[in-house]
């Protein structure tokens, strides 16, 4: 089958392109996050940040931009120390399924939409070349969320393996969490499905530019569940119980070093990056922005190609930046807060999103064949009022905070109590 | 103290209201203060290019630096109170017999430990005559313990390297001496 030169382009040569593309592109981008965020955390609370490290063997300084280089020869070159009273084969599999999973999540993620054919080397395939890994993949959606399922594994294991209880709490809270914080992933998720009705990423992404009505619009409250279950998932503040380092030091990784810690800490940041492709795909349009980006139905130039790419680029530069001002801008989550937001808040929310984005889809095609595309209008409007509704009973009925102050000790009377015990027994 | 204290007086505080209730309030409340301060002046500098500015060099305890007088004379009177006065016990003065007719005593050695040193600043009230002050220098740095122990000569050039930027305490801030 791999014989011919288009199909061995096609099948070997272009995916083996992307991947390389896609680890090099992957790997560096989580390295300037880390960075960026350094700068971020700097500049919230007013000091300047990272701006030493420059160029090497120069005496440029480019504003700290060697800073990423510098850290990764750090941990390259750090002892790695490897505690005695650790399971070595579960510590070292650990991180490297951990980073394996979060990197493969990227084989179904659009990074824009397609690049034109290349029409110079004969004997090819004139289609336009899509911009994923793995093109055509019809469960992108469920791959996704099954391999992000796997970094529950390697949190579990490097805290199982570690043999030490803080790294253990910090893998139990942790599995805890993600677990709980799937539920209203996928319903958020779902929504976003059910309007679609494909679990491809460029169809979802495709959909949204025909329309040109993102689905943030329509389903608010899918937003903001999927949103806050993002940020939980990828362990991010408010939620980075798992790690939280005032009370677990370093949660399920404390007993690591070097290159084991390096691999890590790159998977959740890769965790995050993953967390914001989401968000932009399924609701703020992908590529798509209005009168930049071109009839999605046309045959696409180069120029239409790189505006795409740099619009959801931006999109998505725009989301990790939200991600780490929040990091800054809210303290941290009690535990039980945390899991009553998953259960008893999200959880709902999300149904009542998937009802309402359900109604929305039955009732859709016969209102908008009687009154225009106008009904979308009343759909965005209705969604919000759903959103601001819907927040507001789950606000007033489980609120996210609960009273543990100490009271005023009752009286405690010993006669009244013996009284009480015996008219429940003799009842 | 038990909790059950006639003496301990409970406070009940309010319920939380809807805004409070619904959380997205805090949230932009948080984010908006983030991003001001994400914008603000920062109050940092680079170290060694920039310096950051002292408030009031007048009352910085920095490095120690011995007077002078009018004609070039140390200032200092060799009484020992500076050495009496100090908590960390580094100042070590020689005094003997005075070659000037105005003093009966001076330093023929001088010299603090700026190591053991603690910048609290007692020596300086303690000098009847205002001969030892503490500049505003603060990155005192040494290749060796024996480099950081401060003599007169080293004192003396101190002061003439701080004299312009920062007068005598005592005339700035209406001292006694002379």
């Amino acid at each position: 089958m791999l014989t011919d030169l288009p199909s061995l382009v096609n099948y070997v040569f272009a995916p083996l392109v992307k991947i390389a593309l896609v680890i090099a592109g992957m790997m560096t981008a989580a390295a300037y996050f880390v960075l960026l965020e350094r700068w971020m955390a700097a500049w919230v609370q007013d000091r300047k940040g990272p701006n030493r490290v420059g160029m090497p063997l120069t005496k440029l300084k480019l504003f700290g931009l060697g800073q990423p280089l510098a850290d990764g020869v750090k941990f390259i070159t750090k002892e790695e120390y490897t505690p005695a009273h650790v399971d070595k084969p579960l510590f070292i599999i650990a991180p490297i399924s951990i980073l394996a999973a979060a990197l493969a999540v990227f084989a179904v993620v659009p990074f824009g939409d397609v690049l034109p054919p290349i029409s110079q080397i004969p004997g090819l395939d004139q289609s336009p070349i899509p911009l994923i890994v793995a093109p055509g993949v019809d469960v992108g959606m469920v791959y996704i969320f099954a391999l992000s399922s796997i970094a529950v594994y390697g949190v579990i294991l490097g805290g199982w393996a570690s043999n030490n209880k803080y790294s253990f709490l910090g893998g139990l809270r942790s599995s805890a969490q993600l677990i709980a914080y799937e539920i209203p992933l996928g319903l958020g998720i779902l929504g976003v499905v059910l309007m679609t009705g494909s679990l491809r990423l460029d169809n979802i992404i495709n959909d949204q530019a025909n329309s040109g009505i993102w689905n943030c619009f329509l389903q608010p409250l899918g937003l903001f569940v999927f949103v806050i279950a993002a940020f939980a998932e990828a362990a991010r503040l408010p939620f980075d119980l798992p790690e939280a380092e005032q009370e677990l030091i370093g949660g399920y990784h404390t007993e690591y070093a070097g290159l084991k810690l390096l691999l890590f800490l790159v998977a959740e940041f890769l965790h995050m990056i993953t967390a914001s492709f989401l968000i932009v795909i399924l609701f703020f349009g992908g590529w798509h922005f209005w009168g930049i980006t071109g009839d999605a139905t046309a045959p696409i130039t180069w120029l239409q190609a790189i505006l795409r790419i740099a619009v959801f680029s931006a999109k998505i530069f725009g989301v990790i930046l939200f991600f780490m001002m929040v990091r800054w801008s809210w303290p941290r989550f009690r535990f039980d807060q945390l899991m009553a937001l998953a259960w008893k808040v999200l959880l709902p929310l999300g149904l009542v999103n998937l009802v309402a984005v359900a109604v929305m889809v039955e009732y859709q095609e016969p209102l908008v064949a009687r009154f225009g595309s106008g009904v979308y209008w009343l759909f965005g409007l209705g969604g919000w009022v759903v959103l601001i509704a819907a927040w507001m009973i789950a606000a007033l009925v489980s609120p996210s905070h609960d009273d543990n102050r100490p009271r005023r000790p009752q009286e405690f009377d010993i006669e009244a109590e013996l009284y009480r015990m015996f008219q429940n027994k003799s009842v | 103290m038990k909790s059950d204290d006639p003496q301990v007086k409970w406070i009940e505080e309010p319920q939380l209201g809807l805004a409070g209730r619904m959380y997205l309030p805090l949230f932009v409340q948080g984010l908006s203060v983030t991003t001001r301060h994400l914008f603000s002046r920062k109050v940092t500098v680079s170290f060694p290019e920039e310096r950051p500015e002292i408030g009031n060099p007048l009352i910085y305890r920095g490095v120690h630096r011995l007077n002078k007088d009018e004609q070039g004379r140390v200032k200092c009177v060799a009484c020992f109170l500076c050495a009496t006065a100090c908590p960390a016990h580094c100042i070590d003065i020689i005094g003997v017999e005075s070659p000037w007719p105005d003093r009966e005593k001076y330093p023929q050695s001088f010299s603090i430990d700026e190591l053991r040193c603690i910048f609290c600043g007692m020596c300086e009230e303690a000098c009847p005559v205002d001969a030892i002050e503490l500049t505003s220098l603060f990155d005192l740095t040494g290749r060796s313990r024996e480099e950081m122990i401060f003599d007169k000569e080293k004192l003396l050039s101190v002061y003439d390297q701080t004299k312009d930027a920062e007068p005598m305490k005592s005339k700035a801030m209406g001292g006694t001496a002379t």
